[in-house]
């Protein structure tokens, strides 16, 4: 690898461009964690009893857990009395449209490239934002409605659709599913709802833009997607921090629930500060994003583009219960500098005839550490089951490391499963040949990943595909030198 | 053997000026004093056996950071060779065909011809092309080359025949249209319809404003594209100088002849 091109250094030491701080005054919760928090935060939030009583639950339960140690990451322990559970925007009453939003939270999403007037209008994208852990405005909620399609806030869907949130809430991810997870449902304080009933296809991307500012906040959102029978919807997800010295824990949960010939796609772009070249600060980010396949010939694919946080640990899964359902996973993990990332995905096969596919590439550059870690289990009903897995490992420099951990449990004799795997280096040889044909280094660098990425990309929706391969090139910073 | 007017050497500054130009890699000197004018409009093939430098020479023109070059100059068109990194040799008009092209998996052809060329035009100050300007470009070349579409969806030589990334590589040139054109070993491996093809394309790129280098090991390359002078690189140094009919008499007697001593005395016999 070249060590000398000062075009190449000089682009690989660029800055984390979404890491600016808000002067916005946030309404804090005390530091640390007890059932007076969570009754606070529950109150805060107006809920009804059966969610307070279901936190309760959680956070009992979460005191007998400890935090799991078989991934492979390492990072000083979590003091989760060091935390504020609780952390909003200041405002005196919720928003009724855009023009009560506080404009410099307005001005904090338009440096971040989401202009909500003009980019959902435009783009014809609904944008639920949130900040910290309230979310601040969801646009196009009038137009979906005459759809009959419900995308609010989760605190929105709480007050005005109490009974769906309680027939779903927690049916995919269960609130003591794991440590993180179990964290999550004791102490989520928003996120985004999603319903799209009967036979509609939704007419418009779907998109949330998650952001944490405030400091020493953990940010716990938790989001809720139901496909009732026939229902077709495309979520898009993006997620920025601010530059921090400290670390910031990020615990989310995502649930998605597709009935009979339903269809979800969940696409993410995590661009959450990583951390300095140094590995000072950056988000810890442990996410369990579950979807379950509960009808027949529904379809559930997840999209992750992960390219931010110091640490990285999800495992986007999906249970195949209904017949001819179809599980897919695509993702690309880039880490550079001290970055750790330890994803993947779990398919687990049940109904008969059911089908997942899994590609994984993972971007390793500077001292970066990325691990594939997926599961494929076909259960003794799963007649017909199938699988392909393809991991693919793209090395840059010498000091970085990737690894693959695909574990596979078959109980059924009819079932195919198939896994490729393939490590490679980004050459001294590839990048000359780019150059010597009048490409800078930098973007030599970026055509070569993003050559390598490309059919995780290019199942993004294409605003978000743009997106994402600019984010692929800028994350490389400091991987070289 | 005659050659038309308009390819005789013009009485031009050349285009390209080596003087003492010497070279290492790995502590090992393998460049030991290359004095070399190329002018434009001209084709200068480089001949000589393995290990001569002839790739050496080829990969320093172009920039590649292995070589450490340890004295010498370079001018190209009036400027400092040496001081200019890869990507600005290559936008100044200098390109290089790869003896061995290499692969960029996932990476598909249209991309890097469209950035490379866009690359171009933007340091020319041209605007940027777009899509469908590009596509009408490329695939008239490529239809000259013989070339099938599909090579536009598929990775940068991934998978390709030799004789594919050799004509990969043409089709680059033809699309860049370089000032200098250095193919080194761009005939080898390739088999008879290969080398048609690729000798076509070549001298479809000779012009008065442009100067090709070819650098080979086999006669064969020089009977379907006749150059205007020749070199013969023996350790490092250029040996001896002539006409095309230096080829014939290395094809006959190798390369014996360039013992020291030899060299001048058969330069001129020729």
């Amino acid at each position: 690898m070249s060590q000398s091109n000062p075009s190449l250094v000089e682009f690989l030491e660029r800055d984390y461009a979404a890491g600016f701080i808000s002067p916005i005054d946030s309404d804090l919760a005390p530091k640390g964690l007890n059932e007076d928090i969570i009754r606070l935060i529950s109150v805060k939030k107006n809920e009804p009893e059966f969610l307070l009583q279901w936190r309760l639950k959680a956070y009992r339960h979460w005191l007998t857990l400890a935090e799991p140690t078989w991934a492979k990451i390492h990072h000083p322990p979590i003091d989760y009395q060091a935390i504020h559970y609780y952390a909003a925007p200041k405002r005196d009453k919720a928003p009724k449209s855009l023009d009560e939003v506080d404009p410099e939270l307005l001005r904090v999403y338009e440096k971040l490239g989401i202009p909500l007037h003009e980019r959902a209008a435009l783009a014809g994208v609904a944008v639920d934002a949130v900040f910290d852990s309230v979310s601040v405005a969801t646009t196009f909620k009038d137009k979906l409605a005459q759809h009959g399609i419900i995308f609010c806030s989760f605190s929105d869907a709480v007050q005005n659709h109490p009974e769906l949130v309680q027939q779903y809430l927690g049916t995919v991810v269960p609130p003591g599913d794991n440590f993180f997870a179990a964290l999550n449902a004791a102490v989520f304080t928003d996120g985004s709802f999603v319903y799209i009933p009967k036979g509609v296809r939704c007419p418009m991307e779907l998109s949330t833009y998650f952001r944490i500012n405030a400091k020493d906040s953990g940010q716990f959102e938790r989001t809720l997607i139901i496909a009732d029978e026939g229902a077709q919807v495309s979520y898009l997800e993006g997620c920025t921090a601010p530059r921090r010295d400290e670390n910031q824990l990020h615990a989310a949960v995502v649930e998605i629930i597709a009935l009979d010939d339903a269809r979800v796609k969940y696409s993410t772009v995590q661009n959450w500060y990583p951390g300095d070249k140094d590995g000072k600060g950056g988000i810890y980010n442990f996410v369990t994003k579950r979807g379950e396949c509960r009808g027949a010939r529904s379809r559930i694919s997840w999209t992750q583009v992960e390219t931010g946080s110091a640490i990285t640990w999800k495992y986007p899964s999906v249970l195949l219960r209904g017949d001819d359902s179809v599980g897919e996973f695509y993702s690309v993990a880039l880490t550079n500098h001290f970055q750790q990332a330890d994803t993947g995905t779990k398919m687990i096969h049940i109904g008969r005839n059911t089908r997942s596919t899994i590609v994984s590439k993972g971007i390793s550059a500077g001292r970066g550490s990325n691990t594939y870690r997926g599961l494929v289990k076909v259960l003794p009903k799963a007649e017909g089951a199938r699988n392909y897995t393809q991991c693919d490992s793209l090395l840059i420099g010498a000091r970085c490391g990737a690894h693959t951990f695909p574990y596979i449990e078959v109980r059924n004799p009819s079932a195919q499963v198939e896994h490729e795997a393939t490590t490679s280096r980004v050459g001294e040889d590839q990048l000359f040949y780019c150059m010597q044909r009048g490409i800078s280094a930098e973007d030599a660098v970026a055509l070569i990943v993003g050559g390598f990425a490309r059919e995780v990309v290019k199942q993004l929706p294409m605003e978000f595909a743009v997106e994402a391969q600019k984010l692929l090139g800028v994350s490389l910073e400091g991987s070289v030198g | 053997m005659q050659m038309p007017a308009r390819l005789q050497p013009q009485a031009t500054q050349p285009l390209l000026q080596i003087r003492g130009l010497r070279v290492e890699i790995d502590g090992k000197r393998v460049l030991d004093g290359i004095d070399l004018d190329i002018a434009p409009g001209e084709v200068v093939a480089i001949m000589g056996p393995n290990g001569s430098g002839k790739t050496t020479l080829a990969q320093v023109l172009a920039g590649r950071e292995l070589y450490r070059v340890t004295g010498g100059t370079v001018r190209f068109d009036g400027q400092d060779l040496l001081a200019l990194p890869p990507q600005e040799r290559a936008l100044a008009g200098l390109f290089l065909a790869f003896q061995y092209p290499v692969e960029i998996p996932g990476l598909s052809n249209v991309y890097l011809l469209k950035a490379a060329l866009n690359a171009q035009r933007k340091h020319r100050g041209l605007p940027e092309l777009d899509a469908m300007e590009f596509l009408q470009q490329v695939k008239a070349l490529m239809r000259e080359l013989g070339m099938d579409e599909k090579f536009l969806q598929r990775g940068v030589n991934e998978g390709f025949s030799g004789g594919e990334k050799k004509r990969n590589d043409m089709l680059q040139m033809a699309l860049l249209q370089p000032r200098l054109a250095i193919l080194d070993e761009t005939d080898s491996g390739l088999d008879v319809d290969a080398l048609k093809a690729v000798a076509q394309a070549v001298n479809a790129m000779r012009s008065p404003e442009r100067a090709l280098v070819l650098i080979t090991h086999y006669e064969r390359l020089l009977e379907v594209i006749v150059p205007d002078r020749m070199h013969v690189l023996w350790q490092g140094r250029i040996a001896a100088s002539g006409g095309a009919e230096l080829a014939r008499r290395i094809e006959r007697e190798g390369y014996a002849w360039l013992q020291p001593g030899a060299a001048l005395a058969s330069a001129q016999e020729v």
